[in-house]
Parts: structure tokens; sequence; C-alpha cells
């Protein structure tokens, strides 16, 4: 019984180390930069297919794709939130209009995405295999993969956390994240820090599609999934909470797996009543304000 | 005076033109094909879904993602009670399934402000749609139903005459003190308040008139499809739909959101079977335009050309 337990927590923690690089880049891209990114999903899948593709095209190790993705997918962001959501910012009258709008031209860019991913590569269900080791832990087995995948997860959120708490640019998206115009006024260049958290939002997007290439089965419309649970994932860590998103993953990797144990078709519903009932009671989460 | 007479004769002109295209619309089966009766009915739902959503986020700016959640609502009615109840009584339950479910999640939600509003919709959706699942498979033993089957005339008509009833209801509730007063607690929340409008009772019942028409349609559409599963029921896409259709054609006016559905499904439809990627490729791109350049949408662009045409005809009053 307690080997069973030991087992659903630790299958949870591999998971919630995903969630939590997942919910750490939305909240870069919505707790920061104010853009609830509904494409945030479709930047996972890029990394993903990428990876795949590399690896399959030319024997890549995913790990060293990761070099090429999360550049890559910063450029993009970054380039994104130049041109399309520092125009929204400058037509919308309030914050509130803007979330709406940066909210609608997110859809459209889920729409551009997966489509031109679709053309691309077609919407079969794609996989490679590597590290695929069992190993022994606790008295079960896990793949080697997977617990890459958690070291990566725990090496990427401890490595942004410093970045956040010891350096300059660090500090000036803390102080965006509190009040961007206060933060413009005291000399952060506010358009050029907001970019830049949207770029590595879409960059945590990419190395997390990286890894969960190598667990799991991969295709174009795998997205969507994984922006729902990053969106539920912020919520309940608290909006604008980086280290509340950290956390909040483990949180709802943990949760998941209990449900998945006693009926695997309920996990996504777990989720969701996790979800609403938090934003009914508690909207501003675990860490939030 | 005289201004009195153009603004009449105008409203006599624009009611004849409509009169004679509801005429039209009306009698159309009885000597179009069976393609453009077909067509029409889509074009209708689409109209309705549309304006529907328009009818409730337009004022009050607060996006609903909860179109899917209603119209899939009237799938299932017409899918578990369709084969026991006559086709008008299913589609008028289905209607005020969706109303009762728009009221609850509305007096539950409707405080919460701007995107958690959205993602909660959303998130209904997605919750209606797996928890359905679940049930399906583990107390009914099949993922799917099957749907009475209705001949496309009466789905026509029936169709028809929803589209008709959600462009009057929403006329009149652009017309009347009740749409103004949403108007106002879409522009300034608090001010409304302070004028004394019951924000939130106002703005639940006119997310539950809005949700009856979706309801309704999806009722009566379902009968088209003869098979329905959760996944086809709460697609999200006739969630994102709408929003797209409405923003393309413009909140500002009635036809707006009229104007972005016909043309989006008349595109649908020659897209979707060989290019279906590029139709939502397409769809994406003038989505992220239209939030972009056409704030006002389609129809603002009309009136702001039409009043720059126009601007040495009539001053401004």
């Amino acid at each position: 019984m307690i080997v069973t337990f030991l087992d659903i927590v630790i299958a949870g923690l591999l998971l919630g180390g995903l969630y939590a690089i997942i919910a750490m880049g939305l909240s870069l891209q919505y707790g920061v930069a104010r853009v609830l990114n509904i494409s945030h999903g479709e930047f996972i899948m890029l990394g993903a297919i990428t990876t795949w593709a590399l690896r399959t095209a030319f024997g890549i190790n995913p790990l060293l794709s990761l070099v090429l993705c999360g550049p890559a997918a910063f450029i993009l962001g970054f380039f994104l939130h130049r041109t399309l959501f520092k125009r929204l910012m400058a037509t919308s009258a309030s914050p509130g209009i803007f979330e709406g709008n940066s909210m609608l031209a997110s859809f459209g860019l889920l729409f551009v995405i997966q489509n031109l991913a679709l053309i691309a590569w077609k919407s079969d269900i794609k996989g490679y295999s590597y590290l695929a080791i069992p190993v022994n832990l606790g008295g079960a087995l896990f793949g080697a993969n997977r617990l890459v995948t958690l070291g990566f997860a725990l090496l990427i959120g401890v490595a942004f956390y410093i970045f956040l708490t010891r350096t300059r640019m660090g500090k000036g998206i803390r102080a965006a994240a509190q009040d961007p115009s206060t933060a413009g006024l005291v000399g952060v260049n506010i358009n050029r820090v907001l970019a830049i958290c949207f770029g590595l939002g879409a960059a945590m997007a990419a190395s997390a599609g990286m890894l969960i290439s190598m667990s799991y089965p991969v295709n174009t419309a795998m997205g969507m999934e994984y922006t729902i649970i990053a969106i539920i994932v912020v919520v309940l860590g608290g909006l604008g909470s980086i280290p509340g998103s950290f956390i909040g993953g483990f949180i709802l990797g943990v949760i998941g797996s209990i449900v998945t144990y006693f009926d695997p078709g309920l996990a996504l519903v777990a989720y969701y009543l996790i979800f609403i009932l938090l934003l009914l009671l508690k909207p501003t989460g675990l860490m939030g304000k | 005076m005289n201004n009195l007479a153009l603004i009449s004769k105008n409203f006599l002109v624009r009611g004849a033109i409509l009169l004679v295209g509801l005429v039209v619309l009306a009698t159309l089966p009885f000597y179009s094909s069976i393609f453009a009766t077909i067509f029409l009915s889509t074009v209708f739902m689409y109209i309705v879904l549309t304006l529907s959503w328009a009818i409730f986020s337009g004022p009050t700016g607060q996006i609903s993602l909860a179109t899917a959640a209603f119209f899939g609502i009237g799938i299932y009615i017409s899918a578990t009670l369709g084969n026991h109840l006559p086709l008008l009584l299913v589609v008028l339950i289905g209607g005020l399934a969706s109303t009762g479910m728009a009221w609850l999640v509305g007096s539950l939600t409707l405080r919460l402000k701007g995107v958690y509003f959205t993602i909660f919709t959303f998130g209904l959706l997605e919750l209606m749609k797996y928890l359905l699942l679940w049930f399906e498979v583990s107390f009914t033993g099949t993922r799917g139903r099957f749907v009475v089957v209705v001949d496309y005339n009466t789905v026509y008509f029936i169709m028809l005459a929803i589209m008709v009833l959600t462009l009057l209801t929403a006329y009149w509730i652009r017309r009347s003190k009740f749409g103004m007063a949403l108007q106002a607690i879409g522009q300034q929340e608090e001010a409304a308040e302070h004028i004394g409008i019951n924000i939130t009772l106002l703005k639940v019942s006119t997310f539950a008139i809005s949700a009856f028409f979706i309801g309704a349609a999806g009722a009566i559409m379902a009968t088209r499809w003869t098979y329905v599963d959760p996944y086809i029921a709460f697609n999200m896409n006739y969630s994102f739909t709408p929003v797209l259709m409405a923003i393309f054609g413009g909140l500002g006016q009635l036809g707006g959101p009229v104007l972005g559905a016909i043309i989006f499904t008349y595109l649908e439809q020659i897209l979707i079977t060989k290019f279906s990627y590029y139709y939502m490729l397409i769809f994406g791109i003038v989505m992220i335009i239209s939030v972009l350049y056409l704030p006002n949408g389609l129809a603002g662009l009309t009136l702001q050309w039409r009043s720059r045409v126009m601007r040495g005809k009539y001053a401004h009053s």
C-alpha cells in the first residue's frame, strides 16, 4: 500500500515537472506581459515536432536540440511581441481591453501556427525512442527519459529563479510584473522587458515540448491540452507568481496521478473541477496577492 | 420635419427590403436546389451562433467561450429526446436547457472580471465534454448516440425561424432600455451601478437569453449529423468561430455579425473539404488582422466610408 502510494506520488512528480515549466512559461506571458497566450501549447508542439524531426532526419540527440529550439522560440516570441502585441498595447484603450484583444490575437496565432504545422507535418502521431531504459525507483520502474525530464524541469526552474532574483533584467521583469507603468517611470525599458518575457515564455514552451517528445508520442494537435493545463496551473499557483506556477505544476501533477490511479477517464475532469472551484472560491490562487 | 420624413421613408424602404428578403427565404426550398437549402441552413446556424454571442459579449465586452457548450447541450437534448418527443418541443427544450445552464453559470461567474470569465467558460466546455465522455463510456457503454433524422426542408424552416427570432431579439435588446443599460455596464461598470442598474441581474439574464437560441440551433442541427459523440457535440470550434465572425463583421451594428457569418460560412463551404488546413489558416490570419486593424469590423469600415461620402450632405448633429 505504501509502495503503491509512493509510486503514484513519484509518477505525479515526474508529470508535475513538465507542468511546472509549461506553466512558468505562460506565467511570464500572462503574469507579466498580460497576454493570455492561448497559442502557448502550439509553441510546445513546435518544440516537440522539431525535436522529433531533427532526431529522425539527422539523428540529433534530443537534449542537444534544446540549443536550437530554445533560442529559435525565444526569437519568434520576442518578434511576435515586438510587432503584434506591442501594437495592440498601443491601440487598446485600457489594460482590460488589451487583455481581451491580445487573447483574441493569440487565438489567431493558434490557428496560424497549428495549421502551418499541419501543412508541413500532417496530423499523424509521431514518436521516437530515447533513453527508454527502466530505472528502479522505490520499488517501481520508471523510464530513464522521464527522470531526465524531471531533472531538466528542475534545472530550468532553478536557473530561471536565479535569473529572476539575481540579475538586473530579472529585477526589471519583477518590477514590470508588479506595475508596468511605474516600472517604466523608474527606468525599466518596459517594451523590451515585456518582449523578453514573451520570448522567454515561448522558449520555455519549446523546451517543454522537447522534453515531452522524449517520453510521449507527439502530433500537431497536441498543443491545446497543454495550453489548458498551463492555464489551470497558472490560476492554481496565483496569477503573476512564478514560484506559484512552479509549485502548482507539481501539485497538479500529483493530483492527476492520484486520480488516474482510480479512474484514468477522470483525470481531465478532475483538473477542470479544481480549476472551476478555484476560480469560484479563490481566484487569486495559492500564492497570489 | 424634413428630417422626420426622411427617417420614416428610410425606415419604410428598409422594412420593405427585409420583408421581401424574408418572403424569398421562406419560400426558397420550393424552387431552389437541395444544396442551396442545406447550405443556407448552415448559414442561418452560424448567424444564430454569432448574433447570440454578440448579444451578450458585444455590449458588455466580456468574451464568452461557452457557445459550444450551449450548442452541445442542444445537440444532446436532441440525441436523447429526439425519438420520444415532437421535433418542435425538442428544439424548445434544447433552448430552455441551455438557458438554464447559462443562468446557473452566469450567476456563478459573471462577478469574475475580464479574462477569468473567458477562461471559466472555456473550462466549462471542456468539463462538460469530458464528464459526458466518462459518463457514456462508464454507464451506457458506448461513446456516441444516434440522432433522429429529419428532412432538410424542415431543418431549413426551423433554422430560419430561430434566426428571425434571434434577429428580432438582438434588435429589441439594442433599442430597449435594457440594451442601453447593458451598454452602460460595458463602458463603465461602476458608474452603471451608481445610477441604479442591477448589474448582475442584467448580465445574467442577457447571457441566459442569448443561450436559448444557441441551444435551440444545436437541437435542430444535430438531426443533420445522425451520429454524435461528445467530441463532435462539444467541439471547441463552435466557440471560436462565432467570435471571429462577429469581430470580423463588426460588433457596432446588427448587420456586422450577420455579414461576418455569411462570409465565413461561404469560405468554409468552398475550402473545408479540400483545403481544411488552409481554411483554418486563413481563419487565424483574418482573426489577427481584424483584432489589429479592424476594431469595428467590416460594418464599421462601411460606416466610416459612408460617413466620408455623405459628409457634404448632412451636417453632424
